[in-house]
């Protein structure tokens, strides 16, 4: 029985070897590379400059995913408390977007909020003043907001949904009004699917590259936009791949970080 | 009227379309221990929910010393339930399962670590403060449900069929321990199960429910001494229960032939259900006994026999420490104080002799071996 699992786990692990440990290997010998093939640190060094890109980047990313957890924390929670017929509709609502090419609805949204979009063209209509609705942070962070959405709300809504009813009628029945039963017990219990949900938004809104090219201040370059400049018109694969590998580390920070923040915010609430 | 805790007054339940509870009253007194007992779906663990505040009864009025609490959400009422399967929280430990409810109540942080230390101890778990609920036995988990329970000083605990997950030597330990538990608090108990040997060794009192009915209320001596119809009969312990027709006060016929009992109050001539419990019945030599047959079956139980033995057609069943042999005839004596009479009821009939008893035994115990069977295959395969 055993050895048949770990044979069926074959194909995986020969996937993960050639296509995820395999490139990562690549992107470290070429962060520690010149052009020519030498050892070099170089491009680490060189990471310096672009301190402040890192931080932007990190700090909308953040900005998102935080925006993403109040948003889609009521949502799941409703969700959860309908009918099995109700999820379904509404869990396929959810997903539908999803469908949609992320380039189509990132251009989307362009078409809304632009100086003579859809928007601000009935406001002129109506008699109103445009308003500056793009080419600024909040438009990248609606863009990051409208396209992780589901991410967030599909691990809230899977622990919400499987929390046992008799655990919060305990709670109840211990005297905690609605309030306190979320509090020391909805929340706390379903702090798993949050943390899933941060790391589903917030790892993909960091190294974004599109929604900040379209949506965003032409001044404002995010790293993912950084990294694919030096692949495509600096043709710097070698400080590219370094900027990969700043990220990634500065992503496993940040996570390290929260996860050390959630299970402190697990004993305070204790 | 001082000692009543809980009144309920015709409260009636239906869930889609299914009447749950009809028309039920029951009045509980301070500081006792009341058993609802029934089959699954008769109803006991609604009635329990409707005074935990979980339920809300479709019409009826739920008193608690003698106030309304219709409306009392369950935060506020004076109750605290064990439940079915513990339900405690995962994310916590022993220690802070227990302490929940004082932390509710915002209680100082040294009364709550005395108060809960207090209870570890008093529910046997000393040294498990520290462990996570999901590491524990059932046995552990229930003393912490009750212990979670308990510290919030009810006046009355609700449990839903907490003993339900144990096996069977440990449901016999926290059997004593809930009684001896129940006496020291000094509050009332509600019990909520399905098993009729736990209800007749804890309770004061037993209240037998079927169908959102209640069947019969009273201490367990009068169930099981005294049903008041086949159902109860039935249900508590093994019974035989003969179509008769009482003569005259004191009186009672079956099989036409007429013999002496305690019961009275019924009509001349009027058709009853009569219990004759196995364990009542002597067994005689068949030429001194007007009631004789052939024994079919014979299963040795450890404490007794169980003897069927069809007389005239109907098939009762004995219990005897003597061991008979199968195709033996023998004769039985039914004394006065050993035959109880009751009503005729919607009962009547359903619950008879005891002759589907081998087949029903040898069918049961074939399906639950091929299953096995089948299964231990499936696991070979994987």
């Amino acid at each position: 029985m055993r050895t048949k699992t770990k044979f069926l786990a074959v194909p995986y692990l020969l996937w993960m070897t050639i296509f995820i440990i395999a490139p990562l290997l690549f992107v470290a010998y070429f962060a520690f590379t010149d052009s020519a093939g030498n050892f070099s640190f170089q491009n680490i060094i060189k990471l310096g400059d672009y301190i402040p890109v890192f931080i932007t980047s990190i700090w909308l990313g953040a900005v998102a995913a935080f925006l993403c957890l109040i948003i889609a924390y009521p949502v799941a929670y409703f969700i959860a408390n309908t009918s099995e017929k109700w999820q379904k509709f509404l869990i396929m609502l959810i997903m539908l977007p999803m469908c949609m090419s992320f380039l189509l609805r990132t251009i989307a949204w362009v078409s809304l909020l632009s100086d003579n979009g859809i928007i601000n063209n009935t406001l002129t209509a109506i008699g109103l003043s445009p308003l500056p609705l793009i080419r600024n942070n909040g438009a990248v962070i609606l863009g990051m907001v409208y396209n992780y959405l589901p991410f967030m709300i599909m691990p809230l809504y899977t622990v919400l949904v499987k929390m046992d009813s008799s655990v919060i009628n305990a709670a109840r029945d211990l005297g905690a009004n609605s309030f306190q039963v979320f509090r020391r017990v909805i929340l706390p219990m379903s702090l798993p699917g949050i943390v899933t949900g941060i790391t589903m938004v917030f790892v993909p809104a960091v190294s974004t590259f599109y929604i900040s090219r379209k949506l965003g201040n032409t001044s404002l370059t995010m790293i993912g936009d950084v990294i694919e400049s030096q692949f495509k018109t600096a043709y710097n694969p070698n400080l590219g791949a370094a900027m990969s590998l700043g990220l990634m580390v500065l992503i496993f920070i940040c996570m390290g970080i929260m996860n050390r923040f959630s299970k402190d915010e697990e004993d305070i609430l204790l | 009227m001082s000692d009543v805790i809980i009144q309920l007054e015709n409260i009636s339940v239906a869930f889609g379309g299914t009447d749950i509870l009809k028309n039920l009253n029951l009045t509980i007194k301070d500081k006792e221990f009341v058993t609802f007992l029934g089959p699954s779906g008769c109803g006991k663990t609604t009635t329990l929910r409707i005074i935990g505040g979980f339920v809300r009864p479709d019409s009826g009025a739920v008193y608690f010393d003698g106030y309304n609490i219709n409306d009392t959400p369950p935060y506020k009422r004076q109750v605290n339930t064990v439940f079915q399967r513990y339900a405690l929280f995962p994310h916590l430990n022993v220690f802070e399962n227990i302490a929940f409810g004082l932390r509710i109540k915002k209680l100082p942080e040294k009364e709550i670590k005395e108060k809960v230390m207090q209870m570890i101890e008093r529910v046997n778990l000393k040294g498990f403060a520290n462990r996570k609920t999901n590491n524990l036995s059932g046995g552990q988990q229930q003393r912490v449900a009750i212990a979670r329970a308990l510290i919030n000083n009810p006046r009355v605990l609700l449990l839903d069929e907490p003993l339900g997950a144990l096996d069977m030597k440990l449901r016999k330990d926290m059997q004593m321990e809930l009684k001896k538990i129940q006496q020291e608090s000094n509050i009332t108990f509600i019990y909520v199960t399905h098993d009729q040997e736990e209800a007749l060794s804890m309770s004061d009192r037993v209240v037998v429910m079927d169908n959102g009915i209640i069947q019969q209320i009273g201490t367990p001596q009068d169930i099981y001494n005294e049903p008041s119809n086949a159902f109860v009969a039935d249900f508590i312990g093994e019974s035989n229960i003969l179509d008769g027709i009482m003569i005259e006060d004191y009186m009672v016929s079956i099989f036409g032939q007429k013999y002496k009992c305690l019961d009275k109050g019924f009509d001349r001539y009027e058709p009853v259900d009569v219990v004759i419990r196995p364990e009542d019945i002597q067994i005689l030599d068949p030429d001194k006994s007007s009631l004789s047959g052939v024994i079919t079956n014979v299963t040795f139980k450890g404490v007794h026999y169980e003897i069927i033995v069809d007389i005239k057609g109907f098939k009762w069943m004995i219990q005897s420490t003597e061991f008979h042999r199968v195709g033996e005839w023998i004769g039985i004596a039914l004394l006065p104080d050993l035959i109880h009479v009751m009503k005729k009821s919607e009962y009547s009939g359903q619950f008879g002799d005891y002759s589907s008893y081998s087949e029903e035994y040898d069918a049961l115990s074939d399906d639950s071996e091929e299953s096995s069977d089948e299964f231990s295959e499936q696991e070979e395969e994987l």
